[in-house]
């Protein structure tokens, strides 16, 4: 038992302070959506005072509608984190499938998808987006489909999934030559098989921090799109409280209690999934760990008389 | 193949597949968006009929009748789009889409461009400062650049409005110069172009302090890695002065992703930069294609992603001839 942590345990992000930071930003603000709702007022209940600055009943104040913020910021969490979560989810997989089978089969079909990849990760993702979802929301015959978060959240997927693919591709086209997945091929095993089996493990790390990037650019998406009035109608995400502030001239009426919290959750959100990312990268890229150290011990080294060189880039 | 030659080839097959996309788009959708289109230039026009050539350009752009092939609609389109030819748009009618476009282009690769190159230039030589001087409280950095990089560019831009223009008053609120002084609209004058200068400021500052981090980071890593390599070693053995093994033998290298990478990063500045104009009511290519997504004007809302698109292939062709320059492994190599 004790072995087979030891294998594993090096697939685990190490406990740096970055790593801890990183993830009391996210988990905090994941149970700030997932349970904050159940403790604040409705958040469409707009038979408050408009407008109120901070403070007594209103911790975060009011909009000029009259909703309460705290609330609305909660269940906008909970929404923004779902199209995220939803997006990043629906990247990762075409991701793998793009990636990974364009870097392990090779040949012509490496060739025809890295085309692809490429054509869709140069495009550029936005306009893309927005011509989507224009045309989407207004075609008929999807009803309440055509204006739901799902279906924000699989446009962005599909549209964001090509900067992973790349990644995955490369990795899995390093490990096609490796002798254990040389070995499978030659004991018979198909190449799907070698995929789940040999290759996608090995991946872990790499599609984690995948997913945690398309998890960022899914709510980023959304809070662009919902600024621009072509988000989700019905529902609350932190793009259509930006969405509201702006139709609400919030920023002239200097209400920063409206339109600064929403954003500066979405960047401590996106700040604590980088660091987390961070901690995986020196997993993935052993050197972005070790050098630093390696330099911090040197110039200790240096200072305590016992350094090698007296000068220069290493020292 | 040289290495020139097949990146051209990438890039026409790449405007093949956005044009194509374009074609398909409105014929994918349910409902009939020619119809609607024509609709809109209708009422557009204010009882006005449309002119045989403006009813036949709608229909080669979104959708003949059902009865004629794809194919022959396919090829139409092509004829239309070697013509220049976008269609009318209907929430700026009677102007057509290429001269609303040409308008509103120059206003945004100036301000983009310039911003790019400064936010480029400087995340290159701090992250490879960064990175030289690893294991030192600068790597504290790291953890900030990352915030810059979570923030919303829209957001810091209402931030930046709210402190600067609303509370302080330093700077315009909105526009791209002042149209009380020019209410001719542009023109080639010194006052002009320091009152455009002025109005760019917030928007430059907004793009540069959201796109610096990734540049930063990106090149603090590669520096980090790349400062292990033996080559690096030897040449601190043979004695070289610091600054050139960090100049010429670390910081060229590392730089190399950084380069290869501008395009994807392009992406990102770019859908930025589109959903920032809407904050300053800049007049550029962005604020063109939200005006056109939310008055459902196909027309020019296909014209401007085909345009944005091209000008990202163009830059990132330019980047790539850079890249071959300095890295001239991919020359040879492909």
């Amino acid at each position: 038992m004790a072995d087979r942590l030891a294998g594993v345990r090096h697939l685990l992000p190490r406990m740096s302070a970055k790593f801890v930071v990183g993830l009391i930003l996210v988990g905090a603000i994941t149970l700030f959506g997932l349970i904050g709702p159940q403790f604040t007022v409705d958040p469409l209940d707009s038979s408050f005072k408009g407008l109120l600055p901070p403070g007594g009943e209103h911790p975060l104040g009011t909009t000029k509608l009259g909703y309460d913020v705290l609330a609305q910021l909660a269940t906008g969490t909970r929404g923004s984190l779902y199209v995220g979560l939803l997006g990043g989810l629906v990247a990762l997989v075409l991701a793998i499938g793009f990636g990974i089978m364009a870097g392990y089969f090779g040949d012509w079909l490496d060739e025809i998808l890295t085309v692809f990849t490429n054509i869709m990760l140069v495009i550029p993702g936005l306009p893309l987006v927005m011509i989507l979802a224009a045309y989407v929301q207004s075609a008929e015959g999807l009803g309440d489909f055509a204006r739901s978060s799902t279906l924000v959240a699989l446009i962005l997927g599909i549209t964001g999934w090509s900067g992973s693919a790349i990644v995955l591709r490369a990795q899995a086209r390093s490990l096609r030559t490796r002798e254990y997945v040389a070995a499978a091929r030659v004991a018979g095993e198909k190449g799907l098989r070698i995929i789940a089996v040999e290759i996608l493990p090995n991946l872990v790390p790499l599609i984690a921090a995948q997913l945690i990037w398309g998890v960022m650019a899914a709510v980023l998406g959304e809070a662009g799109l919902s600024y621009l009035g072509l988000g989700p109608t019905g529902s609350v995400t932190l793009g259509t409280m930006l969405n509201d502030a702006q139709t609400g001239q919030a920023v002239g009426a200097g209400a920063w209690w409206w339109f600064v919290p929403p954003g500066l959750l979405i960047a401590l959100l996106g700040t604590g999934l980088s660091l987390v990312n961070f901690a995986i990268d020196e997993i993935v890229n052993p050197k972005l760990r070790a050098a630093p150290e390696a330099a911090r011990q040197q110039r200790k080294a240096t200072k305590a008389g016992k350094g090698v060189a007296s000068g220069g880039s290493f020292a | 193949m040289s290495f020139y030659l097949r990146r051209i080839a990438f890039y026409l097959i790449t405007l093949w597949a956005a044009i194509s996309l374009n074609f398909l788009l409105p014929r994918m959708m349910p409902g009939d968006p020619a119809s609607i289109m024509l609709g809109k230039l209708r009422r557009a026009a204010g009882g006005r009929p449309l002119t045989d050539e403006a009813i036949q350009t709608v229909r080669l752009l979104f959708g003949a009748d059902k009865t004629t092939p794809l194919w022959d609609q396919y090829l139409a389109y092509w004829g239309q789009m070697l013509r220049f030819d976008l269609g009318i748009s209907s929430t700026r009618y009677p102007y057509t889409v290429v001269s609303l476009i040409a308008d509103a282009l120059p206003w945004t690769l100036v301000l983009v461009g310039t911003a790019t190159l400064i936010s480029f230039v400087l995340g290159i030589v701090v992250g490879g400062w960064v990175g030289w001087k690893r294991g030192t409280w600068l790597d504290h950095l790291v953890p900030v650049t990352t915030l810059l990089q979570s923030i919303p560019y829209f957001w810091l831009a209402l931030v930046l409005v709210a402190v600067f223009s609303v509370q302080l008053g330093l700077l315009p609120i909105f526009g791209g110069y002042d149209p009380f002084s020019f209410p001719g609209g542009p023109e080639w004058s010194w006052a002009f172009i320091s009152s455009a200068a002025k109005h760019a400021i917030l928007p430059a500052v907004t793009i540069v302090i959201s796109s610096i981090g990734g540049w930063l980071l990106g090149m603090r890593n590669m520096m980090v890695s790349t400062m292990s390599e033996d080559y690096v070693l030897t040449a601190e053995a043979k004695g070289l002065r610091p600054s050139r093994v960090r100049d010429r033998y670390a910081a060229r290298n590392a730089a190399i992703p950084s380069l290869a990478g501008f395009g994807i990063a392009l992406a990102f500045v770019v859908a930025g930069s589109i959903v920032m104009e809407q904050v300053f009511t800049y007049p550029g290519i962005g604020k063109l294609m939200i005006q056109a997504v939310q008055n459902l004007d196909y027309a020019l809302m296909q014209g401007v992603f085909l345009v944005i698109t091209l000008t990202v292939l163009a830059a990132n062709f330019v980047m790539d001839l850079i890249y071959g320059i300095i890295d001239p492994r991919v020359r040879t190599h492909g």
